[in-house]
């Protein structure tokens, strides 16, 4: 657990790079600095591993005042990672990826064997990669590179300076993926600064929203989107703010089961009697297997040929992972304006409608306004 | 590969000159100097170039890797001023002035060379420790490597081909100011070329200038092959793009 204490810069010259900054990151927590350039988020950060010597105020690690430590010993336990990744490039991948590991002093062969498991972990092939240098390697991969020797000496906490940043947005969406994915794995602590709102959405427990090195709220992603505490929130979110919060949310935590479900030997007959019992006007189609063939409305049914015969194949269909921002748009391209949820073995197991999201974030927004007003409230209490 | 044979043929011939002038005995009423008078003063050159080199790497790394540090940062424009005036005082003048301070001979010789090479050494050692890129220096600093941990493990490493090329081009070009020497009676080739001068035999000149364009020649090939040695594999690549 870190926590800051009232924790202020000012640098030699008069400038205010931090002001009275407190708050309190959770053990496993995946905690972001946002805000934009100059707010003093990189400052903050850079306090923790005290590459920045704090002006006032404290900050404690599980406890300990981070000025009662050694400065070089208190790095080795957090890892560090940066937009320029600085990768040594006069050493291979194998001596960038255990350079904390040999500073602690393990064993050649623990060193080559977690230089080995890293690679592994962030997605590069140890044998192919693990005697290349640098210079050898494309950004995305020295960027992994930067994350596995960030993890090398299995540190606690991870300290992160817009890792990605460099990086075009392709691979950058990749490697967000993958490194949430380690997180989910790891759970360390993490601090990590960006300026993109997006990707402090998509990746961040909690986002520490910063502006002139003051905090201006402190609240789980949608908190911060649905309940923004006052004017400079609302406009750095911006006005699509719901429209972000879509990304919060999966398609398997908001899909339903479909209204009407039939089968591709169905006969016509069959199905018109169950639409008019639903009172729909289109029924999804599998086959006797569970397999998710299409779609049937009530217009293409003609007598004596069985729904497989008619049905329409689906354009796209979203998987269980499927972030509803983009499912929202697959909406838009589906004919139906409802889409099917199918697993890895194309089994459906669920639809998304624009009823269903609507309801979604309609409930969302309301429950956050309550939790922000009832934080408020017990603020003042 | 090319490079290596233009080395050779380029050494053969400058070896086949020196060897066939030596061979005349005489030119005229002037008698050429004995092989072994050659030897000795081609040794006595490198011993004077070696010297001064020595000298100017023990004192000129130091300097130059201290003047990147904060503390001396101030004056280190200063520093590199003072050693760019140094280096643009003629030669002549310069060996002369050591000469007339330190006496003549061997020490004014190694003293002005040293001067010399020093500038280049000087220069290079600030140039590579100041193009250690800062996000590597902070990624080392941010990882818990000591301040001297990063001066040995990065920013060493990553100057040494600059400092190494700073070196061999203050050998290069006092392997020709160490010719200039031999008119205050620091002996080596420049005697032979002084000697021929005077009497005006171009032989005898060539007998001095022969060897010592060889030995600049191979000096700087040996030290280029040091250099590509000593930078880390890693780094080879991007040089030379």
């Amino acid at each position: 657990m870190i926590r800051l204490e009232s924790v202020s810069k000012v640098y030699p010259d008069g400038t205010a790079a931090v002001k009275d900054l407190s708050l309190e990151i959770g053990q496993g927590e995946f905690c972001i600095f946002l805000g934009p350039s100059g707010c003093g988020k990189t400052t903050s950060l850079k306090m923790i591993n005290r590459l920045i010597p704090l002006s006032g105020g404290k900050i404690l690690i599980d406890g300990v005042d981070t000025m009662q430590q050694n400065p070089n010993e208190l790095r080795r336990g957090i890892g560090y990672a940066i937009q320029g990744i600085g990768l040594f490039p006069h050493l291979t991948v194998a001596e960038n990826i255990a350079t904390v590991p040999k500073l602690k002093g393990w064993s050649k062969a623990k060193q080559h064997s977690v230089a080995q498991e890293l690679l592994d972990l962030v997605g590069l092939e140890p044998d192919t990669f693990i005697d290349r240098y640098p210079c050898e390697l494309s950004g995305g991969q020295q960027q992994r590179v930067g994350v596995a020797r960030c993890l090398g000496g299995d540190p606690p906490i991870l300290l992160m300076d817009e890792p990605f940043g460099a990086i075009d947005p392709i691979t950058r969406n990749r490697l967000q993926d993958e490194f949430l994915k380690i997180q989910d794995q790891l759970k360390k602590t993490i601090v990590f600064v960006t300026h993109d709102l997006n990707e402090a959405i998509k990746m961040g427990d909690k986002i520490a929203l910063m502006r002139n090195g003051e905090l201006m709220q402190y609240a789980d992603p949608s908190t911060l989107l649905n309940a923004p505490k006052d004017q400079f929130v609302r406009d750095f979110i911006g006005a699509d703010r719901v429209l972000k919060g879509l990304r919060l949310l999966r398609a398997r935590d908001v899909m339903q089961d479909p209204p009407v479900t039939m089968r591709d030997d169905d006969d016509a007959a069959t199905v018109r009697d169950e639409l008019d019992r639903a009172g729909m006007q289109w029924a999804m189609v599998t086959n006797a297997q569970g397999r998710f063939l299409g779609w049937i409305t009530a217009d293409e049914l003609e007598p004596g040929k069985t729904v497989g015969e008619v049905l329409i194949p689906p354009d796209v269909t979203a998987m269980p992972g499927t972030p509803l921002n983009e499912a929202l748009s697959m909406m838009f391209n589906s004919a139906i304006g409802t889409l099917a949820v199918v697993d890895g073995k194309h089994q459906m197991i669920g639809v998304l409608s624009f009823d269903i999201l609507r309801d979604v974030l309609g409930q969302q927004a309301a429950d956050s306004q309550m939790a922000a007003k009832s934080d408020a409230d017990g603020g003042v209490a | 590969m090319r490079r290596y044979v233009i080395l050779v043929l380029l050494l053969s011939v400058l070896c086949g000159v020196t060897i066939w002038v030596t061979s005349l005995g005489s030119v005229g009423i002037f008698r050429v100097a004995s092989p072994s008078k050659v030897l000795s003063a081609t040794l006595r050159h490198l011993h004077i170039v070696a010297s001064a080199e020595g000298l100017a790497i023990l004192i000129g790394i130091p300097i130059g890797f201290l003047s990147t540090r904060r503390i001396l940062r101030m004056v280190s424009p200063i520093l590199i001023g003072l050693a760019n005036i140094g280096q643009t005082i003629p030669t002549l003048a310069f060996i002369g002035i050591a000469g007339v301070a330190l006496g003549l001979g061997y020490t004014a010789a190694v003293v002005a060379l040293f001067v010399y090479a020093l500038l280049p050494i000087i220069r290079n050692t600030h140039a590579g420790i100041r193009s250690v890129p800062p996000e590597v220096k902070e990624a080392a600093r941010g990882m818990g490597l000591s301040p001297w941990q990063i001066v040995m493990r990065v920013e060493l490493p990553l100057a040494r081909p600059v400092i190494m090329a700073g070196i061999r081009t203050s050998t290069v070009v006092n392997v020709g100011t160490a010719a200039v020497a031999g008119m205050i009676g620091a002996g080596g080739l420049g005697d032979l070329i002084m000697t021929g001068i005077a009497v005006r035999v171009t032989q005898i000149i060539l007998q001095g200038a022969a060897p010592a364009a060889a030995l600049a020649i191979t000096l700087d090939a040996l030290l280029g092959a040091i250099e590509t040695w000593f930078t880390p594999r890693g780094m080879r690549r991007t040089q030379r793009s």
